[in-house]
């Protein structure tokens, strides 16, 4: 196979509320479904939306809607960028440290000492959390940037590898004994305080939503900001850097953007992740939560948003049913899966559909007129 | 002014481990004109148009653009002085539409490249642009074809449009016809000769179609292992018994 999916859009007029809504009427759908599955579950379990089977599911969800736009997140850098970086975990961690220290550190402090009012409203608390989230951006920017300032001279293989000791070398120093009383080292931080409201012991709902609302704007976001001027040029960087050169674009400002809106995403998700296990752990930096990324775009396809959602969906699946199944050795299982997926739609999910989309239709109707004409000759 | 230059180089030289590609090369290019550089394989033409576009740096030597020093300046920036530059071997944005590949060049010219909440297809300007631009190089119908599914003939079409839709003043063409059949050569060649004269621009092209260099330049510069043999007149320079015996002589037999 020769071909590689398109991942432009075709150039099409202003978007209008219709033409979203028809366009992305798939991934609408599948939010949709998300909306009402909490209470389709309590309807028909019969068990209280924040207990039992319907809590359980919910939390397989939400585990699910972060690790989608984590992601789509690094489908951003590899699938539209072409850019290969094997540290995008530092940005899924250090927004969900950055989150995790400050809420156990600092919050608890500064709500004991101040209160803030509107008339006798105490916002206190909202505030508290704008201001960590807004920590969180800055974080995740600046981890953007240190990747972005490594790409400058480094080219493929090289730069991979440096994205990777940059990773390793994150992810040691939050392991480091020296700051346990901080980070709390190899055990990482446990029992983040939250509001009651944001506690998914006691509000799972209420988690779910909010990640869920986070998929969904991200993946609109994301979405616009591909078919914008400057994720054309991204694509392009990827295409050809010294084409792009020629006609008067700076590949470095480009990929600064790519890494830094990246991490952005993969920082929120981070976030959302410590507050969803209310803890923080070293190995949401390590290399090996890159790979799972990797492998949820690999396995979804590259260079479409919609392909790591699915492949976010079916590694979280397969996580679940496997352990059952084989037991503590179900990553070999795994392996074995991902490898025969690789060979035999090595576009991923999406990928693939795109390009082979009519030949699949067709071979459907083909499918459907043999029992046509079975039925005529009975 | 008749006799202006918009392009000087100084010294140039260009040495890859022992080879000196290019070897201490003036040259000096006068507005409103099409300078051809010809020479034989490997006499370093690319290399030089690789120094004059910033590619790559030089060994020693300048570069001078409307009297500016450019000697260290970025292709990119160097693009939006005013220096456009076409390829020998096609160097497009494969996997992308023909109309993209041009549209992002016109794209470039402009100062909406950062807006990342706006939508690409809402910049009409950009793609009218791109519109006729596919109509100039004569791919009318063609502009939704994937860069890499195009025909030879077509991608070497495409890779003059990339340049021209950066409206450069001056154009530098290397090898425009290269692998093209003889048929497929004078429509290039009038497209050529339509953009650079009509619009006054000025062009340096590297050519090895004889015919054609002779018919549409106005000066013509040797080039033979890395420096320059002679320069003069299409007239001057076919009548030269110097770059007669070194060069011209095999190259019209060739020809013919
Ligand atoms: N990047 C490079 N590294 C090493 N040597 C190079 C490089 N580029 C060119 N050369 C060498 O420099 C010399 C000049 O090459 P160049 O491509 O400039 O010639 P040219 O005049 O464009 O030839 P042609 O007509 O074949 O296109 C050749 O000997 C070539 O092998
Ligand atoms: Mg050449």
């Amino acid at each position: 196979m020769t071909e590689k999916p398109i991942t432009m859009e075709p150039v099409t007029k202003k978007t209008t509320i219709s033409s979203l809504i028809n366009r992305e009427r798939g991934f609408l759908i599948f939010i949709a479904i998300m909306i009402l599955f909490p209470f389709v579950m309590n309807w028909i379990t019969g068990t209280g939306l924040n207990e039992g089977i319907t809590k359980f599911w919910q939390g397989q969800f939400i585990t699910f809607f972060i690790m989608a736009v984590f992601a789509m997140s690094y489908d951003l850098l590899i699938g539209y960028g072409g850019i290969l970086s094997f540290g995008h975990a530092a940005s899924f961690g250090g927004g969900a440290y950055a989150f995790a220290l400050l809420m156990k550190h600092w919050a608890p402090n500064f709500m004991s000492q101040y209160r803030i009012l509107i008339g006798s409203l105490d916002i206190t608390q909202t505030i508290v959390l704008i201001f960590v989230f807004l920590i969180v951006l800055l974080v995740s920017i600046l981890i953007g940037l240190l990747f972005a300032a490594t790409s400058i001279r480094l080219k493929g293989t090289y730069f991979a590898m440096l994205t990777l000791a940059i990773g390793q070398a994150l992810f040691i120093l939050i392991k480091a004994t020296d700051f346990h009383e901080w980070t709390g080292a190899d055990e990482g931080l446990h029992g983040v305080p939250l509001p009651v409201w944001l506690n998914p012991t006691q509000n799972r709902l209420t988690v779910y939503f909010i990640t869920l609302v986070f998929l969904f704007g991200s993946y609109l976001l994301m979405k616009r900001m591909t078919n914008s001027p400057t994720g054309h040029v991204v694509v392009a960087n990827r295409e050809n850097e010294d084409r792009m050169r020629m006609i008067g674009y700076n590949p470095v400002s480009f990929r600064t953007v790519a890494f830094v809106i990246s991490s952005v995403f993969a920082g929120v998700a981070g976030a959302l992740y410590s507050i969803w296990n209310m803890s923080a752990t070293p190995n949401m930096l390590s290399a090996v939560t890159t790979v799972d990324a990797l492998i949820m775009t690999i396995l979804g396809g590259m260079g479409t948003l919609i392909g790591p959602i699915i492949g976010a969906g079916i590694s979280q699946v397969i996580q679940q049913f496997f352990y059952t199944w084989f037991g503590a050795r179900w990553p070999l299982v795994f392996g074995l899966l991902f490898m025969l997926i690789v060979i035999f739609l090595p576009y991923g999910i999406v990928g693939t559909w795109r390009l082979k989309r009519l030949d699949i239709k067709e071979g459907w109707h083909r499918f459907v007129g043999l029992f046509k004409i079975q039925k005529d000759q009975s | 002014m008749e006799n202006e230059i918009i392009l000087e180089s100084r010294n140039l030289s260009k040495g890859f481990g022992g080879l000196v590609a290019v070897d201490d090369v003036s040259i000096q290019i006068k507005k409103r004109t099409m300078h051809a550089i010809i020479g034989p394989n490997g006499a370093g033409k690319t290399t030089l148009f690789n120094l004059l576009s910033g590619v790559m740096p030089p060994t020693s030597g300048q570069v001078f653009y409307k009297n500016q020093d450019i000697t260290h300046i970025t292709p990119q920036k160097r693009a939006h002085l005013g220096i456009g530059r076409s390829y020998q071997i096609t160097n497009i944005f494969s996997n992308l539409t023909a109309l993209e590949n041009i549209r992002l060049a016109a794209q470039a010219m402009g100062k909406d490249s950062f807006k990342i909440l706006r939508l690409a297809s809402s910049f009409q300007a950009y793609i009218d642009k791109a519109q006729e631009i596919i109509d100039l190089v004569g791919l009318t119908g063609r502009q939704m074809v994937l860069a890499r599914n195009l025909p030879h003939g077509e991608k070497r079409k495409l890779e003059l449009g990339i340049m021209l839709a950066c409206d450069p003043e001056l154009l530098l063409f290397d090898e425009p016809t290269a692998g093209m059949s003889s048929e497929q050569v004078p429509e290039l060649i009038e497209i050529i000769d339509k953009v650079v004269h009509l619009k006054e621009r000025t062009a340096i092209l590297v050519e090895h179609r004889m015919d054609m260099v002779m018919s549409i330049s106005d000066t013509v510069t040797v080039m033979n292992q890395g420096k320059i043999l002679a320069e003069g007149s299409p007239h001057e320079i076919t009548n030269n018994p110097q770059v007669q015996t070194a060069y011209l002589g095999d190259l019209y037999g060739e020809l013919a």
